[in-house]
C-alpha cells in the first residue's frame, strides 16, 4: 500500500523551528496537496520524505516501512522507491531526453533493449514522442519538467513527490500542466503528494488538501469544495481566494457593517467574540440597481461603487458600505442586460448568497480584498 | 484634430516590416493602449513616438509640433520632445537618490532651485514618496522603484506619458494597485498615456481606447467594452481572454453541422460564408439548457473555486465552459446541453502552410 | 543538503576530504606566508622586534624602492584607466568602424608577457643602442637619444601598454551588460549624449572603472618583469627587484633575508589593503544595471572624428602590439643585435640554435612545458576537492578554507617565492631548494586561486537538486558524484587547466627567486640571456615563447567558444 504516514514529526534547522508534532496521513491511490504560503516548511516537509532531512523526532513510514525515525539509521533517498519532481526541474544538462528519462532504469541494471523501451514508454507518457535525443538546453521550460516527470514515472513508482513543478512555467502553461498531471495520475492510479502556494492548482488537482500556516501549523485538512465554502478560520478563508472582510459595529443587539447603522443579516453569530468580521466570496455578493427609493429594502444594504474596472469578461467593482469595503465581479454580458454597468461613485444595494463570521483580531489590520 | 497624429507611419528592420502604415490619432487626456503579442510592432510604434527609432515613412506630430519627418528627414531627438517616459525595467539611477532622479529632468532645463524643489517635491508627493526622498532607489521594492520613474516622468509636467510595459516586471498584487495609481495620477495631472502591454486586462481597465496590432499591421482601435464584445475578427476574438473555436460544416446556406460528428445547430451564420466555418463562444458566455445549441460530454470538471471549469467533447472536438461556482452544472461523464448566448462566426482557419 | 551528515558520526568521509583540504592549503599556502611575517617581525632569539623592522625601512634603498613602487604604481593605474576607460566607451558607445576587431585587438595585450614587451622596447629605446633611437639621432644629427626607456616614464608606459586591459574589459562589460533604458530615460528627460555620458553612464560603470584601477594597483605594486628589465639598468628598483636583487646578490644572508621579508610583508599588507577597497567597493557600490528586455544602447554619431579616431586606434594597436611583437622575432633572427634589418641579416639560425643546440634553452623550454603541466594537473584536481568542501559540503570550518584558497590572490609572487624559500630550505627537514620541486610547489601555492575559481564558479552551476533528482532515482552518494556532478564540472575543470598552464609558460618572478643552473624556465632564461647580453638568443627564445602562447591561447578561445555554444 502506497500511504505516507507522519507521526508528531518535528524539524528545527538551528534556532528555527520548521515544524513541531505534526501527524499527516497521505492515502493510497490519492492526490493530496499541501498548501501553504512561502516559507511555511512545506517543502522541508516533503523533503523528510523523499529523504534528504532527518527528522528531529518522530516518524516517518511509507507503505509499512519505518523509513526515517528519530535517532535511528534513515533509509537514504535512494532506496525509499519515490518519483520526486523539483521546481526547478532538475533534469541534467549533459544527458539527452532519453538518457535522463533512462537514468534510474540504467541504475536498476536493467538490460539495455528494455531499458530503451521503457523510457521511450514513459516518454510518450508525457506526449515527448520525437523528442527525445534533445539536449534539454534545446527544450522549452514546459518540456524541461515534462522530462522530470518521465524520470520520476519511468521506473513505476508507487508514490510521487511533486515540489512547486509548475511554479517556473507561465500560466498558460501551467494550467495545461496542472490537468496532465491530474490526468496521469488518475491513469496510473499512484499516490501524489503535491506541495504549492498557489491555492488555485491546489483546488483543481486535489483529492484533499491541507493547508499550513507560516508557523507549520496544519490549519484544515479536506476535500477542495469544504475548504473553500467551509473555511475553519480567516487565514484558511483569506489564502483560497479573494476574501472581501466586511468589519462590523454592535448596536444593541444588531451588528452593524462600517461604522454606519445598516444591520447586517447573516447565520447565527458565534458567542464570546469582540468584534465580528463578515467574510464573503466575489461571488456571494448580489448586486442590484437601487430603486430610486431612499432606503434600501429590508435586509438589503446599500452602498457606493468607488471603483469600476472592466476586465473584459467580467466588470469588477469595489464597493463601500459605510467604510467597510468588498469586492465583487459581474459577467460582462450580464451586466449589459440587467444594467448593472455601473460608474464609479453610482449607489448601489448589496444582499448575500452566504456570509461567514470570524473573530475580528484574525483580520489583519488594512487587509484588502485581492 | 486629435493631439498626438501618426501619419502613414512605416518602418522596417532590414527586410522584415515591423509597423506597416499606421494612422492613429490620440486625443488630449486620453488613455490609449497599444496591445498585442511580442513582436507584434506595439513598442516599436512607442519607440518612434519616444524618438529612439527613426521612420521609413510617414510622419508624427503633436499638437502643432512636428516630431518625425521621413520626407523632410527631421527627426526632433528624444531629449526635446518633452514626454514622461516610464519603462518595464524600472530604469531608476542607483547612483543617484530618489529626489535627485526626480530632479534630473527639472535640473536639465535650467529652472530656478526654488521652482525644482517645489516640482520635485509635488511630484514625490503625488506618488506617496517622500519618506523615501534621500533613499537610494536600489532599497526600494519593484514597486517603489516604479514610483520613482513615475515621479520622474511627472515632475516636467508633460503633456503625453509614453509608459512601455510599466508594470510587467512587477508582481501580480501589486501590478493591479499600481495601475489604479497610474489612472489616479492621469486624473489629477491631465496628461495623455500612451500604453503599450501584453496584458489585456491591464488594457481592459486603464484604457479609453485600444490599438490591437498583429505583425505590425492595426487589427481595431475602439474602446475595451467594443473590442471585448464585438470583436473585428477572429484575431481580436483569440487574443481578448478565453475562447473557444468549433469547426462547422454547412452546404450551401444549409444548417451547420458540427465537424467530425457532433449534430446539427439550431443556429445559422449570415449567408455566404463558405462551406467551412468556425463558431466561437467564449467559456463565460454558455449556460447549461434543457436544450442548447450544440449537445456534448462532460470530460472534465474541475471546482477552481469562483469559477467552475468544465471540459466538454463534442464530437471530435473539445471546448471549454466556466460557470460561477453558484449556478448548477452536469457532473464528469455526464451529457449536456450548451446553450451559447452569443455566437460569433469566422471563415474556418486556413491550416498554417 | 548533498552531503548530509548523520547526527553522532564523527569521523566520515566528509571530515576526511575536509581535513585534507585544510591540510593542503596550509602547506602549500599559509606556512610560507606566515614564515615571512615570523622572519620579518620576529628577530632570531624568538622576540618580537618592530625596531629592527623600522631600521630596515628607513634605509635609503629600500626606501626608495618602496617609493618607487608607489610611484609606478600610481602613474601605471592612473594612465591605464584613463585609456582603458576611454577605449571601452570608444568600442560600445559610438559607430566607431570595426568595433570588433578593434576589442578583440585590446585584449592582446593579455595573452603577451609584459616582460618580453619590456624588452623590444628596450630593443627599440634604449638610450644609445635602440632603433627608434638611433634611427632619429642619425637622421637629425642628434647627440642624445630620442626617448630614453630607462626611466619611470618609460616604465609607466610599457606597463600601461600591458595592464590596461583590466579596465578595459572590466568597463566593456559593464557596459555592453548596461540597462539601455537607463540611458533613454536620461534622454527622454531632457539630456543629450554628452551630459547622459557624464551624468548616468560614468557614474553608474564607475565601479568597476574602479574594480579595474585597484587590480593594476595591485599588479604594478608587485611587478617584477618590466622594472627589472627597464628599470635595474638605471638604478631603479620596486619592492619585488629589490627583494630579488638582495636574495640573488647575497645568496641567503641573514641581513638580506630580513630586508627581503619585510618588503615582502609591506607587499602583502598593500595588496590587502587593494583587495579589501575592491571588495568594498564592489559590494557597497555595485549597481544592478542588468536587466533583461534590451535594444541596442544608443550610439554616439563620431560624425568628422570617426575617421581620426579609428587611425588614432589602429596606430595604437600598431605601436603597441604589431611594433614590440615583430621587434622580437627580428632581433632574433639578426646575428648580432644592432644590425640593420635587412634580408641578408636575417636567418633562423637562432632558433635553430635554441631550439636543438643549446642546452640551457632546451632545459628551459623542457622545464617550463612539464612544470606547467604538472602545477596545472595538480591545481586542477585539488582545486575541483577543494571546491567541492567549500561548495558543497556543509561542516564547520570551510571558512577557513575559503579564506586560505583566495589568499595567493593577494599574495604577490616575489612574496610565494621567498616564502617557500624560507619554508622549504631544510627548516622543517625537507631541503628541495636549488630543485624543480620548490618551483613546482610555488606555482602550484600561487595558482590555486585560478584553480578555486574556476571550479568552484562550475560547481555552483551544479544545483543540489540535480544531485538530490539522481538520488531520488536510485543513485548513491557516489553514482551522483560520478555520473552528474563530475561531467557538469569537466568544464570549469578543464578551464582552469588551461588558466594555470598558459600563465605558467611564461612565468618569471617567482621562478626568477628559485632557479638553479638547471631549473632555468623561459621566462628565467630569456631574462638571464639578455642580462648577459645575449640578445639576439633571448629575443629568438622569446619569439619562441609568444608562438606557444598565442597558440595555446587560440585553442581555449575555439574551446571556450565550444563549450559556450554548446
Amino acid at each position: 500500500m502506497a500511504t505516507i504516514i507522519l507521526e508528531s514529526v518535528s524539524k528545527r534547522y538551528e534556532a528555527a523551528t520548521i515544524f513541531s508534532d505534526l501527524n499527516l496521513q497521505v492515502e493510497h491511490g490519492e492526490c493530496f496537496t499541501l498548501l501553504g504560503p512561502s516559507g511555511c516548511g512545506k517543502t522541508v516537509l516533503l523533503r523528510l520524505i523523499a529523504g534528504f532531512e532527518t527528522p528531529d523526532t518522530g516518524t516517518i513510514r511509507i507503505g509499512d516501512t519505518v523509513v526515517a525515525s528519530a535517532g535511528e539509521e534513515s533509509v537514504p533517498p535512494d532506496r525509499r522507491d519515490l518519483g520526486v519532481v523539483f521546481q526547478d526541474y532538475a533534469v541534467w544538462p549533459h544527458m539527452t531526453v532519453l538518457q535522463n528519462v533512462g537514468y534510474p532504469l540504467k541504475l536498476a541494471k536493467i538490460p539495455e533493449k528494455e531499458y530503451i523501451e521503457q523510457a521511450m514508454r514513459a516518454i510518450g507518457l508525457v506526449n515527448m514522442v520525437g523528442l527525445e535525443k534533445r539536449l534539454p538546453s534545446e527544450l522549452s521550460g514546459g518540456q524541461q519538467q515534462r522530462v522530470a516527470l518521465a524520470r520520476a514515472l519511468v521506473a513505476n513508482p508507487s508514490i510521487m513527490l511533486l515540489d512547486e513543478p509548475l511554479s517556473n512555467l507561465d500560466a498558460n502553461l501551467r494550467e495545461e500542466m496542472r490537468f496532465e498531471i491530474k490526468e496521469l495520475q488518475r491513469r496510473l492510479g499512484i499516490t501524489v503528494l503535491y506541495v504549492t502556494h498557489d491555492q488555485e492548482i491546489a483546488l483543481a488537482i486535489s483529492d484533499r488538501i491541507a493547508i499550513m500556516d507560516e508557523t507549520g501549523r496544519l490549519r484544515q485538512l479536506g476535500a477542495p469544495v469544504d475548504i473553500y465554502e467551509s473555511p475553519v478560520d480567516f487565514f484558511v478563508f483569506n489564502f483560497m481566494g479573494v476574501a472581501n472582510a466586511l468589519r462590523t459595529n454592535r448596536r444593541g443587539d444588531a451588528v452593524c457593517v462600517g461604522e454606519g447603522a445598516q444591520v447586517l443579516h447573516g447565520p447565527p453569530q458565534p458567542a464570546g467574540v469582540a468584534s465580528l468580521v463578515a467574510g464573503c466570496r466575489p461571488s456571494d455578493v448580489i448586486l442590484r440597481r437601487p430603486d430610486g427609493t431612499a432606503d434600501a429594502p429590508e435586509g438589503v444594504l446599500r452602498g457606493k461603487i468607488r471603483r469600476a474596472s472592466f476586465l473584459g469578461a467580467v466588470m469588477d467593482y469595489l464597493i463601500e458600505i459605510d467604510g467597510a469595503y468588498l469586492r465583487t465581479e459581474v459577467e460582462t454580458q450580464e451586466a449589459i442586460a440587467r444594467n448593472l454597468m455601473f460608474q464609479d461613485g453610482d449607489p448601489c444595494d448589496i444582499g448575500f448568497h452566504a456570509l461567514h463570521w470570524f473573530d475580528g483580531a484574525d483580520v489583519p489590520e488594512g487587509h484588502r480584498p485581492v | 484634430m486629435s493631439y498626438v497624429r501618426l501619419v502613414d507611419v512605416q518602418k522596417r528592420f532590414g527586410q522584415v516590416v515591423a509597423v506597416d502604415r499606421l494612422n492613429l490619432g490620440i486625443e488630449k487626456g486620453e488613455c490609449f493602449s497599444m496591445l498585442g503579442p511580442s513582436g507584434c510592432g506595439k513598442t516599436t510604434t512607442l519607440r518612434m513616438i519616444a524618438g529612439f527609432e527613426d521612420l521609413n515613412e510617414g510622419e508624427i506630430h503633436v499638437g502643432d509640433r512636428l516630431l518625425s519627418s521621413s520626407r523632410k528627414r527631421f527627426y526632433l531627438p528624444p531629449e526635446k520632445r518633452d514626454f514622461g517616459m516610464v519603462f518595464q525595467a524600472f530604469a531608476v539611477w542607483p547612483h543617484l537618490t530618489v529626489y535627485e532622479n526626480v530632479a534630473f529632468p527639472l535640473r536639465l532645463r535650467k529652472l530656478p532651485t526654488s521652482d525644482i524643489e517645489r516640482r520635485t517635491h509635488g511630484a514625490l508627493e503625488a506618488t506617496n514618496l517622500l519618506d523615501v526622498a534621500q533613499k537610494s532607489p536600489a532599497s526600494l521594492s519593484g514597486g517603489g522603484k516604479q514610483r520613482v520613474a513615475l515621479a520622474r516622468a511627472l515632475a516636467i509636467n508633460p503633456d503625453v506619458m509614453l509608459l512601455d510595459e510599466p508594470l510587467s516586471s512587477l508582481d501580480p498584487h501589486l501590478r493591479e494597485e499600481m495601475r489604479f495609481e497610474i489612472k489616479d495620477l492621469q486624473r489629477q495631472f491631465g496628461f495623455s498615456i500612451i500604453y503599450v502591454t501584453h496584458d489585456q486586462s491591464e488594457a481592459m481597465a486603464l484604457s479609453d481606447r485600444i490599438l490591437v496590432m498583429r505583425l505590425g499591421v492595426v487589427q481595431q482601435i475602439d474602446t475595451p467594452l467594443n473590442v471585448y464584445s464585438h470583436p473585428a475578427n477572429r484575431f481580436v476574438f483569440s487574443f481578448i481572454g478565453l475562447s473557444n473555436f468549433l469547426d462547422v460544416e454547412r452546404d450551401g446556406d444549409g444548417p451547420c453541422r458540427v465537424a467530425g460528428g457532433g449534430g446539427t445547430l439550431p443556429v445559422s451564420p449570415p449567408a455566404g460564408m463558405g462551406s467551412r466555418l468556425s463558431l466561437a463562444f467564449r467559456p463565460q458566455e454558455v449556460g447549461f439548457g434543457t436544450k442548447g445549441t450544440v449537445d456534448g460530454e462532460v470530460q472534465r470538471k474541475s471546482f477552481l473555486g469562483e469559477v467552475v471549469d468544465y471540459q466538454i467533447k463534442v464530437g471530435e472536438q473539445s471546448v471549454r465552459v466556466q460557470t460561477g461556482r453558484r449556478s448548477p452544472g452536469p457532473e464528469a461523464g455526464e451529457t449536456c446541453h450548451l446553450d451559447i448566448r452569443r455566437p460569433f462566426w469566422y471563415p474556418a482557419e486556413e491550416p498554417e502552410g | 543538503m548533498s552531503f548530509s551528515l548523520k547526527k553522532g558520526e564523527t569521523f566520515g568521509t566528509a571530515q576526511i576530504i575536509l581535513f585534507l583540504s585544510i591540510a593542503i592549503l596550509v602547506i602549500v599556502v599559509a606556512v610560507p606566508v606566515l614564515l615571512i611575517f615570523a622572519n620579518a617581525f620576529w628577530d632570531n632569539n624568538g622576540n618580537f622586534n618592530l625596531h629592527d623592522v623600522m631600521n630596515v625601512l628607513r634605509e635609503p634603498d629600500t626606501y626608495q624602492a618602496l617609493l618607487n613602487s608607489v610611484i609606478i604604481a600610481s602613474g601605471t593605474t592612473i594612465g591605464s584607466t584613463t585609456i582603458g576607460t576611454f577605449f571601452a566607451w570608444l568600442v560600445t558607445r559610438t559607430d566607431l568602424p570595426c568595433k570588433k576587431f578593434m576589442k578583440a585587438m585590446f585584449l592582446v595585450p593579455f595573452m603577451l608577457p609584459s616582460f618580453i614587451g619590456a624588452l623590444a622596447w628596450k630593443m627599440l629605446l634604449s638610450p644609445r643602442a635602440g632603433y627608434i633611437n638611433r634611427f632619429f639621432m642619425d637622421i637629425f644629427n642628434l647627440d642624445e637619444p630620442f626617448f630614453n626607456i630607462y626611466s619611470y616614464l618609460g616604465i609607466v608606459l610599457v606597463e600601461i601598454m600591458y595592464l590596461f586591459p583590466f579596465v578595459f574589459i572590466q568597463v566593456c562589460g559593464a557596459l555592453e551588460r548596461m540597462d539601455p533604458t537607463l540611458e533613454e530615460s536620461a534622454r527622454i528627460s531632457g539630456a543629450g549624449l554628452g551630459t547622459i555620458t557624464r551624468k548616468i553612464t560614468i557614474p553608474l560603470v564607475l565601479p568597476s572603472i574602479l574594480s579595474g584601477a585597484l587590480l593594476i594597483m595591485l599588479y604594478s605594486m608587485a611587478h617584477f618583469g618590466t622594472v627589472a628589465v627597464l628599470g635595474i639598468e638605471n638604478g631603479i628598483y620596486n619592492i619585488p627587484t629589490l627583494i630579488y636583487e638582495r636574495i640573488h646578490q647575497s645568496a641567503g644572508s641573514f641581513e638580506s633575508i630580513r630586508t627581503g621579508t619585510v618588503l615582502a610583508s609591506v607587499l602583502v599588507v598593500s595588496a590587502a589593503f587593494i583587495i579589501w577597497m575592491q571588495n568594498k567597493i564592489l559590494s557597497k557600490g555595485h549597481f544592478q544595471i542588468i536587466a533583461g528586455k534590451s535594444f541596442r544602447p544608443m550610439e554616439l554619431k563620431l560624425r568628422g572624428l570617426r575617421i581620426p579616431l579609428l587611425v588614432a586606434c589602429c596606430t595604437y594597436i600598431a605601436i603597441t602590439i604589431v611594433l614590440p611583437t615583430a621587434v622580437i622575432f627580428l632581433v632574433g633572427a639578426l646575428p648580432t643585435y644592432g644590425m640593420p634589418f635587412t634580408w641578408e641579416n636575417l636567418s633562423l639560425e637562432n632558433y635553430k640554435f635554441i631550439l636543438f643546440d643549446n642546452q640551457l634553452t632546451k632545459d628551459a623550454i623542457f622545464n617550463s612545458v612539464s612544470l606547467g603541466l604538472s602545477a596545472a594537473l595538480i591545481t586542477m584536481f585539488t582545486g575541483v576537492m577543494i571546491s567541492y568542501v567549500i561548495v558543497k559540503m556543509k561542516v564547520r570550518g570551510k571558512g577557513v578554507l575559503e579564506f586560505l584558497g583566495m589568499l595567493p590572490f593577494s599574495v604577490p609572487g616575489s612574496v610565494i617565492a621567498l616564502g617557500v624559500i624560507l619554508a622549504w630550505s631544510g627548516k622543517f627537514g625537507i631541503n628541495i631548494y636549488n630543485t624543480v620541486w620548490i618551483i613546482l610547489l610555488a606555482y602550484i601555492a600561487r595558482y590555486m586561486a585560478f584553480s578555486l575559481k574556476a571550479n568552484s564558479a562550475a560547481l555552483e552551476q551544479v544545483h543540489d537538486s540535480l544531485v538530490e533528482a539522481a538520488r531520488a532515482c536510485g543513485a548513491t552518494m557516489w553514482q551522483a558524484l560520478k555520473d552528474i556532478v563530475l561531467p557538469l564540472v569537466r568544464p570549469g575543470m578543464l578551464a582552469a587547466f588551461f588558466l594555470i598552464f598558459l600563465p605558467s609558460l611564461r612565468e618569471l618572478t617567482v621562478s626568477i627567486m628559485l632557479y638553479a643552473p638547471t631549473t632555468r624556465t623561459i621566462g628565467v632564461a630569456i631574462y638571464t640571456l639578455n642580462e648577459d647580453g645575449e640578445t639576439v638568443v633571448s629575443a629568438a627564445l622569446a619569439g619562441v615563447a609568444l608562438v606557444l602562447i598565442i597558440t595555446g591561447q587560440s585553442i581555449i578561445n575555439r574551446f571556450i567558444a565550444r563549450t559556450t555554444k554548446g
